[in-house]
Order: structure tokens, then C-alpha cells, then sequence
């Protein structure tokens, strides 16, 4: 597959290739079918952004983020690459103060959601994370809950009073892709899911909370090729309303689904491109070792 | 290229084998022999005295007489022992929650933890007469509450000792809880009470419960506490804040008398106690299965 550049062009290919697949396969119901095309329906006019300017993280000594500046763009997808242990996982937690919920780990500089520095002394945390939701490694469904249940947690657990819970569940799940193969078994348990549709389940908890952004940390990483795709087709269709931020070891990933691709080395941020340039002609020659495999 | 030549085991390992095996299955045997005879003494001497007015009737305090009719049964003793782990049980249970929560959600790594986990390490060891003693001394003598002896102070020194059973239990099945739940429900921005209250404490409840239970046994046949702060009464009175009757006591009692009747009763009173706490925990699991998610 070609690596897609930022403009449109790119997302009607992967539409038409998302119906190709699901006309020869009509049993994979991806949710492609049920879920509508509303082009421009559900997009937010200028949805929202990140800026990170001169970011440090420490876990205790370690120094592992090292003045790390960058612009996340609305309504795009930006993946984050590099090598085992470059930090690009820690910047992304310090995007929703996840960071300093490790013991000794904090962060210096300022990360803005849009004009609000995030990490201002007059910032409540817990509505940091409401405005940026987060997608981990592993599936996490909460193993108490059932399918329903996971996916209005966060409300439930952010104190939202239900009113019209079945409806966000329903549309969560729908957003999610996921509600077609689930929609008889909502009262069962979120872990009886596959490992694919446990995460498209984490995905639809996190979208139920509407954030502003959403964060993903390797979220293909323990599943399949098959729900690898279905997550990407997924992120292609939330890109529409949500900005994305995707940690990724994975590079043909990275050249699927990203707009913009940010490479790090050793807790520092070496370069930061539209995904093509990143893979084809980067200006910095460790990328381009890199991405070609010269190393990592 | 050579080959490993694929050789029979040879005899001497065969036989360290079946020695090896031999040895464990050994072990294991020796290990069940007291639970065994404990358990077929109890049938064998107590299911003979079992009768509707062992159950029904209070220990009348004679010493002669060959009959249950004459000398009472033991129901003063079941409602004390009951009456007594239940408060016992709201005491303790949730103070040792609430510490294996703090240990494991606030404290985890800091000073302040290894040194009250090492305090409820020393408390698991302390005997059980100590804490009766402790009681006495402390509530008993100086007549707290009107009197000396009450069954609400019997009750706290078996929740002292219920207490670092519960705690350390609880620890355990809460570290066991996967810190990625923690972490994802953090994510969804929820305070970290309601983490604890909806996610972790949900999660884990089936292991709680055991450590409680387990807790609820020990106390449950505990003599030594109660000998000190409760001493023991014939009638069934029901009110905390007077003297009680109990099984363990009612055992102790009892298993001294020359009566052999009376030493009979002993028994029954000892099958009494092991079927009470099956009981409790059977129901405790039956309501845990029917209130959780099948999974």
C-alpha cells in the first residue's frame, strides 16, 4: 500500500477499498454498511489541537524526554515512531498527565489543548483526561462490566448522571464499528469479546466520554492483521470528528493511517512531516536510517 | 552430523523417580491425617448428640442428670457466637479493607506502608489471649458502657484479631488487581475514589470475600478472647452489652465437667460451630455467584 499524503484524495482510495472488502465479504461486517457516510455531518469545524512546547519527562533520575516541541493538527492523525525506548509512549502519556501516575515519574513545559495549558496549577486532571481520552497496548475491558456496561464506565465513572445512556452506548458502539456484532450481546461480559473487538470496545469506551482528542498507545500491538485493519479503518473514520495521536512500532501502520509522522530518538524529537516525506525523502538522515531499517 | 542416541531412562533415574513421587504422595497423606480425624471425631462423637432441644433450649446450669432435657442444650451459645461475629465481622472487615486499600491504592512503595504492613505482620502473630487480656484491661475492668463483662467487648477483641487477617488478605487479592484497569479507568477521567469504588474493589470482591470468610472462621472458634471479656452466662439474653453464652466457651465449659453427658455436649456444641461457619460461607458464596457477572 501506498503511503497516503494528507489530502483527501487518499481517505476516498480507502473507502473504496473498505467496500471493495466488504462486497467480496459480505459476512465481515465491518460496520462499514451500517455506519453512515456523512461526509462533513459530524466533522467539528476546527476541531482541536495539541501544541507540546519544550516538554521534559523524568521517571525519578532517568531524563527520558529531552525538550520535546510539537504541533499536533486537528482532524489529523499523527503517528509517532522510533525505536524501543525512545520515549515516544512517555510523551504520549504526558499528553493526558498519565505520566505522573507513575511512582517519582513528572514532567516539565507545557502541553496546550488548544489555548489551555494542561498541566496550569489551576487544572483539574480529571478533566484533563475527559478532554483526551486514552487507548493502551493490551485490550482493557473492565472484567466486572458487561459489554454496555464498559462502554458507559467512563460516565459512570466520571459522575456523569445517565439519562440517555442506551443512546450513547448505542452510538459509542456504532462509532466503534462494533455494534453490529455485538448488539445482542450487550448484557454479557466485555471480556468474553475477541481480542479485536475487546479493543474497537476500549475505543467505544473512550469515544462514549466525547473527547477532544484521543490518544493511542501501540493499539494493534496484541491483535491480529485482520483486527489490525479493522482498527485502522476505524481510526480513518474517527479522524472526521476527533484528533488522534497514534504511538506506533509499527511503520506500513504509520504509512496507513497517519496524515503527519513524528519520529523520536533517544527522548528527543528528530523530526516531525507529512507522513510521505517521513517515509520517502525525510530531511534528517537518522530518520531515513531508520525508516529504512538500517536500525531500531 | 551426529545424532543424540535416543537411550531408554536408565533404572537409577526410573527409581529416584518413584522414590521422589513416593515421598510427595507420603507428605501429602501426613498433612491430611489430623484434618481427617479431626473431622470424624467431631461426626462421630457430636452427630449422636444432635437433637431439636440441644438447639432449642438454653444450658440450665445442672450438673447431674443423664438427659439434654435436664441440663440444656446450647442455643444460648449459637445466638452469642452469632450475634458476636457479626459485629466482630462489621468491625473488622471494613477497617481491613480500608488498610489494604490505603497500603496498596495511596501508600504503595512509601515508608509509611512496609511499616504498618510490618505492624499487621506482628499483630497476625499476636496469641488470641492477648487480645483478650488487652480488652480486659482496657474495657473490662474499667466498666466501660456500665458494666464489666459485655458481648460487644468480646466482639472487638475478636475483630482485633479478624483485623490483619482481613488487612493482609485484602492486600494481596488488591495488588493482584492489573494495574492497566487502574490505568484506564484513570484515562477516562474518573477521580480516583470512584477507580477504586467502581473498578478495583469490583474486580477483586471474590478474593475479599475469602480473606473475610477466612477471617470469620478463625474468629468464630476463638475461646481465649472471649473467656476474658464476655465470661460466659446460661440464658440467651440477645443484648450485647450484657454477659453471653458462646460455642467456644460453651465448649471449653463443658469438655471439664465429670458428666460424660455434659462432655457429649461439648462435641455436639464443636460439630455445631464447624457446621455454622460452612454455612456462612456457602451463603456468602452463593450470594457473591448471584450478584457478580458470569464469566
Amino acid at each position: 500500500m501506498t503511503p497516503p499524503d494528507e489530502t483527501s484524495p487518499n481517505r476516498t482510495e480507502v473507502v473504496e477499498q473498505q467496500d471493495a472488502a466488504s462486497a467480496a465479504a459480505p459476512q465481515a461486517t465491518v460496520g462499514a454498511p451500517e455506519v453512515p457516510t456523512r461526509p462533513g455531518e459530524d466533522a467539528r469545524a476546527g476541531g482541536h489541537t495539541i501544541s507540546v512546547d519544550d516538554l521534559d519527562a523524568y521517571y525519578g533520575e532517568v531524563h527520558a524526554i529531552k525538550g520535546v516541541s510539537i504541533d499536533y493538527a486537528a482532524n489529523d492523525v499523527t503517528a509517532m515512531i522510533g525505536p524501543s525506548g525512545c520515549g515516544k509512549s512517555t510523551v504520549l502519556r504526558c499528553l493526558n498527565r498519565m505520566h505522573e501516575e507513575i511512582t517519582g515519574a513528572y514532567a516539565t513545559g507545557t502541553v496546550k489543548l488548544d489555548d489551555t495549558d494542561i498541566y496550569g496549577s489551576s487544572i483539574d486532571v480529571v478533566a484533563v483526561r475527559r478532554s483526551i481520552g486514552m487507548v493502551f497496548q493490551k485490550p482493557n475491558p473492565f472484567p466486572t462490566m458487561s459489554v454496555a456496561d464498559n462502554v458507559s464506565a467512563g460516565l459512570r465513572l466520571a459522575g456523569v448522571k445517565g439519562k440517555h445512556k442506551d443512546e450513547v452506548v448505542e452510538k459509542s458502539l456504532r462509532d466503534a464499528g462494533l455494534w453490529e456484532e455485538v448488539k445482542d450481546r450487550l448484557s454479557e461480559p466485555g471480556v468474553g469479546l475477541s481480542g479485536g473487538q475487546q479493543q474497537r470496545l476500549c475505543i467505544a469506551r473512550t469515544i462514549a466520554i466525547q473527547p477532544d482528542i484521543i490518544l493511542m498507545d501501540e493499539p494493534c500491538s496484541a491483535l491480529d492483521p485482520i483486527a489490525t485493519l479493522k482498527i485502522e479503518e476505524l481510526i480513518h473514520e474517527l479522524k472526521r470528528q476527533y484528533t488522534i495521536i497514534i504511538v506506533t512500532h509499527n511503520m506500513q501502520q504509520a504509512a496507513r493511517v497517519a496524515d503527519r509522522t513524528a519520529f523520536f530518538w533517544l527522548g528527543e524529537l528528530i523530526e516531525l512531516g507529512p507522513t510521505e516525506k517521513i517515509f520517502t525523502k525525510p530531511d534528517n538522515q537518522r530518520t531515513e536510517d531508520y525508516v529504512s531499517g538500517k536500525f531500531g | 552430523m551426529t545424532t543424540v542416541p535416543l537411550k531408554p531412562v536408565s533404572g537409577r533415574r526410573r527409581r529416584t523417580d518413584h522414590i521422589m513421587r513416593g515421598l510427595i504422595w507420603a507428605g501429602a497423606i501426613v498433612a491430611l491425617i489430623p484434618l481427617v480425624l479431626v473431622i470424624y471425631y467431631i461426626l462421630k462423637k457430636g452427630l449422636g448428640v444432635i437433637s431439636g432441644s440441644l438447639f432449642t433450649t438454653d444450658p440450665t446450669g445442672a450438673t447431674f442428670g443423664t438427659d439434654i432435657s435436664v441440663l440444656g442444650g446450647i442455643k444460648s451459645a449459637i445466638l452469642g457466637t452469632l450475634e458476636m461475629i457479626a459485629l466482630a465481622t462489621l468491625i473488622s472487615v471494613p477497617i481491613g479493607i480500608a488498610i489494604a486499600v490505603w497500603l496498596v491504592e495511596y501508600g504503595r512503595g512509601t515508608k509509611p506502608a512496609s511499616v504498618i504492613r510490618y505492624l499487621i505482620d506482628v499483630m497476625t502473630g499476636v496469641p488470641s489471649v492477648v487480645f483478650g487480656l488487652f480488652i480486659y484491661v482496657t474495657l473490662v475492668e474499667s466498666q466501660v458502657g456500665g458494666s464489666g463483662f459485655a458481648g460487644w467487648k468480646g466482639a472487638i477483641a475478636i475483630s482485633l484479631l479478624m483485623l490483619p487477617i482481613v488487612a493482609r488478605s485484602a492486600e494481596v487479592v488488591l495488588l493482584l488487581v492489573p494495574d492497566s484497569l487502574r490505568e484506564s479507568a484513570l484515562a477516562l477521567g474518573a477521580p480516583r475514589w470512584r477507580v477504586i469504588f467502581r473498578v478495583v474493589l469490583p474486580t477483586a470482591a471474590p478474593g475479599l470475600l475469602t480473606g473475610s470468610l477466612l477471617a470469620v472462621a478463625r474468629g468464630a472458634g476463638e475461646t481465649a478472647p472471649l473467656l476474658f471479656t464476655v465470661q460466659a452466662t446460661l440464658v440467651s439474653s440477645g443484648d450485647l452489652t450484657q454477659r453471653m453464652n458462646s460455642l467456644p466457651v460453651q465448649i471449653f465449659n463443658d469438655i471439664q465437667s465429670p458428666n460424660s453427658t455434659i462432655v457429649d455436649r461439648a462435641w455436639g456444641a464443636a460439630l455445631t460451630l464447624v457446621a455454622l461457619v460452612l454455612i456462612i460461607t456457602l451463603i456468602a458464596r452463593f450470594i457473591a455467584s448471584r450478584s457478580r457477572l458470569q464469566t
